[in-house]
């Protein structure tokens, strides 16, 4: 009995103890920051609260929507969050963002130009860019007859001689997104019989895809467990250093353009905060760290002096604004087209 | 026929275990890959301990689960004593409630209580989804295991002895901490450890509940599925795996130690 | 009202609060939510919008019931043989059942990704060997494995459990009275097993019916199973969250399982139903 009691006392004492170094942060501003899984440079997260003494409670979502579906639940409060373009622009059509005070982000000025001003935030009000790229269509050479990737074409993802072999996104966004252009659509087409035209392109593509997934693509392209994958450009550039025989390129029909920006929400407490911790991810230093640590596209250009050349020298990671003329940002979709888009795809994984 | 059946039993246990193995293995691989095995190296430990992510989502489900294993055994316990004492259609219904979250499937556990908390937050705007709904969400799933693993304990409890000890004088608290918690007291362990254990290994009920100021270790896993997979998991998992394993082992020579004596004697 | 039951109150009473706010309250809202649109009008389309997904419900519940049966066919030899075991032998051998279920199941089931990939462990075996390599990932057939793998503990441990209570006697008379192998499994084993087998074919079924994450991981997100379309729709991850279709399903698939259990409790009268402990 005794023994039972001292057991629950030293149960309760250590309890008590994690307590209070978890949440003893007492007067100290806790500011929540809600990014993508390993999307920094941790120690940058302790220069921040060494510098200024706010607390940074740091918490990481998978997808854009996971990141939306607690936003807006309205159950959960976050202060600075780190969406992509359409879901900006969804997020400030539902009012969810707040007007940055840019008195407070003198390093915005570091930003390239070509960053600022695009269709989700066309007046610059919410958004201070954080990386960038386009998708790319990654193929390992060993695998891929190199007169079917000479003319750069999404098709590749659609040829029956590598059935079992093609990696598809899992996310409904970039998968129409693909099957828009190789239809010769926007991306963010408006007309619903474009969309089901698409579907039918990803039904008939689904036989010969090996897996969708997201994350995998690493790996299986790495260890050439599959041929041929869409991904991000920065994230082809890790595969190459894993395994040499991975090539990749920008198809021609025109690829995604994504910007993923820092934003602060309209229900968050501590505004200022926020924007100084925006302002602080925007230091020089810290930006290089942070776009050496993901490898994608810095918008900082000050920062691009400090990495390596031969990647900020890459036309495929830093492509020239020619290229960028032909790719396309996603916007945000009307509700009608978001929920077709739902349905479609819901419809393609359930058969 | 022993050596079919020991066989049979082999592969079984080599089927359970082939994940781990690999697992362990890959903990200690030079490089990066889930598939390619580079050579042995210490540098996903290393850099596991200087991720202050994956350790504060590690601390806080610990917390999670040891705070809420409390709660549930404590609330559970009392419960339990309750519900032995009743009868007929008083008790089939409370057994029917403590059923729900043991037979719902996780995930409408899960979303039922996120849709309590969305409504109450919303609707009220009083608190917020964090620590808090995550302990909550947490003590609920494991109450019902608490009952199931005393009740069958109290079945064996003569109730009158604690009537007895009321009637000679002893008030009632005393008399339940003095004569009922320690006839019960293997179950309670039990309760508790059970109740740890699954606070500890759930995935969906944390993916669901967590807010903005909490995340568990198996939320942080699935999260960092956007970039390549870490091996640093590996490690971590292998750390706790030799954790558990001690602990059980120490559990078991133990009982064996006390089995023995007892035969002694 | 006498001291017995007023101190039954007491001690029940944060149970019977807490159960109600947590468990009864929940449920109450997902039916509300299920019966409501957006505007909270009362309505029948979620309900009838889930006819849609009829196919979905099919695959699930025929993956997950060839996985019960597997798990049965697979724990119940391993069950009787631990349960004749020498007492300190039996302890480890359970402890060793129950260790892999201390290990996070998204890495075990991360681990079965290497084994089984077209360059995985396995077939890098048999490429070894001289042989041809098979295709098991990103299908079906993994996705059971997945689920028999993460669950097997589940049905091993409650089947366990009731064997461990028949009296070695018993069998040894049935055997001094002629009965041999088949009789004895099928006349006493098998009959006295009964309630341990259904708490672990609900262990597992239960869980596998409404799984999530091992059809993303082993089965190449290529089948949406229920539990996949469920969590779309709360969190979004196909662009609209709907909080009222994803209720109906979860209501559908509640009933689903109740009803189930019922028919699996006509079986079994004991009111426990076994459990593990």
């Amino acid at each position: 009995m005794k023994k039972i009691v001292s057991c629950v006392l030293i149960l309760c004492m250590a309890v008590s103890v994690l307590c209070l170094s978890a949440c003893g942060s007492g007067s100290k501003v806790t500011l929540n920051v809600y990014n993508w899984g390993e999307y920094i440079d941790e120690s940058v997260l302790s220069d921040f609260e060494s510098q200024t003494g706010i607390h940074v409670n740091y918490t990481t979502y998978a997808s854009n929507e996971e990141m939306y579906a607690k936003v807006s639940s309205g159950a959960a409060s976050y202060d600075v969050v780190i969406p992509s373009d359409y879901m900006i622009s969804k997020m400030i059509e539902e009012d969810l963002l707040a007007e940055l005070d840019f008195a407070n982000i003198p390093n915005y000025a570091y930003i390239g130009e070509d960053y600022k001003g695009l269709a989700y935030d066309p007046d610059n009000q919410y958004t201070v860019p954080y990386t960038w790229g386009t998708t790319v269509i990654i193929y390992n050479k060993t695998m891929v007859d190199p007169a079917d990737v000479a003319d750069e074409s999404v098709d590749l993802l659609w040829n029956e001689k590598y059935a079992g072999n093609i990696l598809m996104f899992d996310n409904p966004r970039d998968a129409f997104g693909l099957a828009l252009k190789k239809l010769g659509y926007s991306m963010n087409s408006l007309t619903p019989a474009e969309w089901e035209a698409a579907a039918q392109e990803l039904k008939a593509q689904k036989p010969l895809v090996q897996a969708y997934v997201m994350d995998q693509i690493f790996d299986k392209m790495s260890s050439g467990e599959a041929a041929i994958a869409p991904y991000y450009a920065g994230d082809a550039l890790i595969m190459q250093a894993d395994n040499p025989d991975i090539g990749y390129y920008i198809p021609k029909e025109g690829a995604n353009f994504f910007v993923d920006c820092m934003c602060v929400l309209k229900n968050s407490q501590h505004k200022t905060e926020a924007e100084q911790f925006i302002n602080f991810m925007c230091e020089t230093e810290v930006a290089a760290k942070t776009a050496e640590y993901i490898g994608y596209a810095t918008p900082h250009m000050e920062a691009r002096a400090l990495l390596d050349p031969e990647i900020v020298g890459n036309p495929l990671v830093y492509p020239d604004s020619a290229v960028l003329a032909s790719t396309e940002v996603f916007l945000n979709l009307s509700k009608d087209i978001n929920k077709l888009q739902s349905d479609l795809w819901t419809d393609i994984k359930k058969d | 026929m022993k050596f079919l059946s020991k066989a049979y039993n082999f592969l079984v246990f080599a089927f359970l275990y082939a994940p781990i193995l690999v697992m362990i293995v890959f903990s200690f691989n030079s490089e990066k890959s889930r598939v390619n095995f580079g050579g042995f190296s210490l540098r996903w430990y290393e850099a596991l301990f200087q991720d202050q992510i994956i350790l504060k989502s590690l601390y806080l489900s610990l917390a999670v689960a040891l705070l809420s294993a409390l709660v549930a055994t404590l609330i559970g316990t009392l419960a339990s004593v309750g519900i032995h004492t009743m009868h007929g259609f008083k008790r089939k219904a409370y057994l029917a409630v403590n059923n729900i979250p043991v037979t719902n499937p996780d995930i409408v556990t899960a979303i039922s209580m996120m849709i309590l908390f969305v409504f109450v937050v919303t609707r009220f705007n009083t608190m917020q989804m964090g620590f808090g709904t995550l302990l909550i969400s947490h003590i609920t799933f494991n109450i019902p295991y608490v009952i199931l693993s005393v009740l069958p304990k109290l079945r064996g409890l003569n109730t009158n002895i604690f009537e007895a000890a009321q009637d000679l004088g002893c008030p009632p608290t005393r008399a339940f901490l003095k004569v009922v918690i320690p006839q019960i007291s293997q179950g309670i362990v039990t309760g508790f450890i059970m109740a740890f254990t699954l606070s500890l290994d759930d995935f969906v009920i944390s993916y669901f509940n967590s807010g903005s100021t909490a995340q568990t270790l198996p939320v942080t896993i699935y999260s960092m599925t956007k970039r390549p997979y870490s091996p640093k998991i590996n490690a971590l998992s292998t750390l706790l795996f030799l954790a558990v394993m001690i602990l059980l082992v120490i559990v078991n020579v133990r009982k064996s130690g006390e089995n023995k004596r007892r035969q002694n004697n | 009202m006498n001291r017995k039951s007023l101190t039954r109150k007491i001690i029940t009473a944060p149970y019977t609060l807490w159960m109600s706010i947590f468990v009864l309250v929940p449920i109450g809202l997902v039916v509300y939510y299920a019966l409501t649109d957006a505007d909270g009008h009362f309505t029948l389309r979620n309900l009838t919008a889930i006819a849609d997904y009829g196919k979905t419900f099919a695959i699930s519940l025929e993956l997950a019931l060839i996985s019960t049966v597997i798990c049965l066919l697979l724990a119940f030899p391993v069950a009787y043989t631990i349960s004749r075991m020498q007492a300190h032998k039996q302890s480890t051998m359970v402890m060793l059942v129950m260790l892999p279920m201390w290990m996070n199941f998204l890495i075990r089931t991360y681990a079965w990704m290497t084994i089984l990939e077209g360059n995985g462990l396995i077939n890098r075996f048999v490429r070894m060997l001289g042989g041809e390599g098979f295709n098991m990932i990103n299908t079906n057939g993994a996705v059971v494995l997945g689920m028999v793998y993460n669950f097997l503990p589940y049905m091993i441990l409650p089947i366990y459990t009731v064997l461990t209570k028949i009296e070695k006697s018993t069998i040894e008379a049935a055997q001094d009275l002629g009965a041999n192998r088949i009789h004895v499994f099928r006349r006493i084993l098998l009959p006295m097993s009964v309630p341990g087998i259904i708490s672990g074919i609900t262990m597992v079924f239960v869980p596998a019916v409404s799984t999530f994450v091992i059809s993303k991981l082993l089965g190449g997100g290529k089948t949406f199973l229920i539990g996949d379309i469920i969590e779309n729709f709360f969190l979004g991850n196909t662009g609209t969250v709907d909080y009222n279709i994803g209720a109906a399903l979860s209501l559908v698939l509640m009933i689903l399982i109740l009803v189930s259990m019922a028919i699996m409790n006509h079986f079994d009268k004991d009111e426990s139903a076994g459990g593990i402990m």
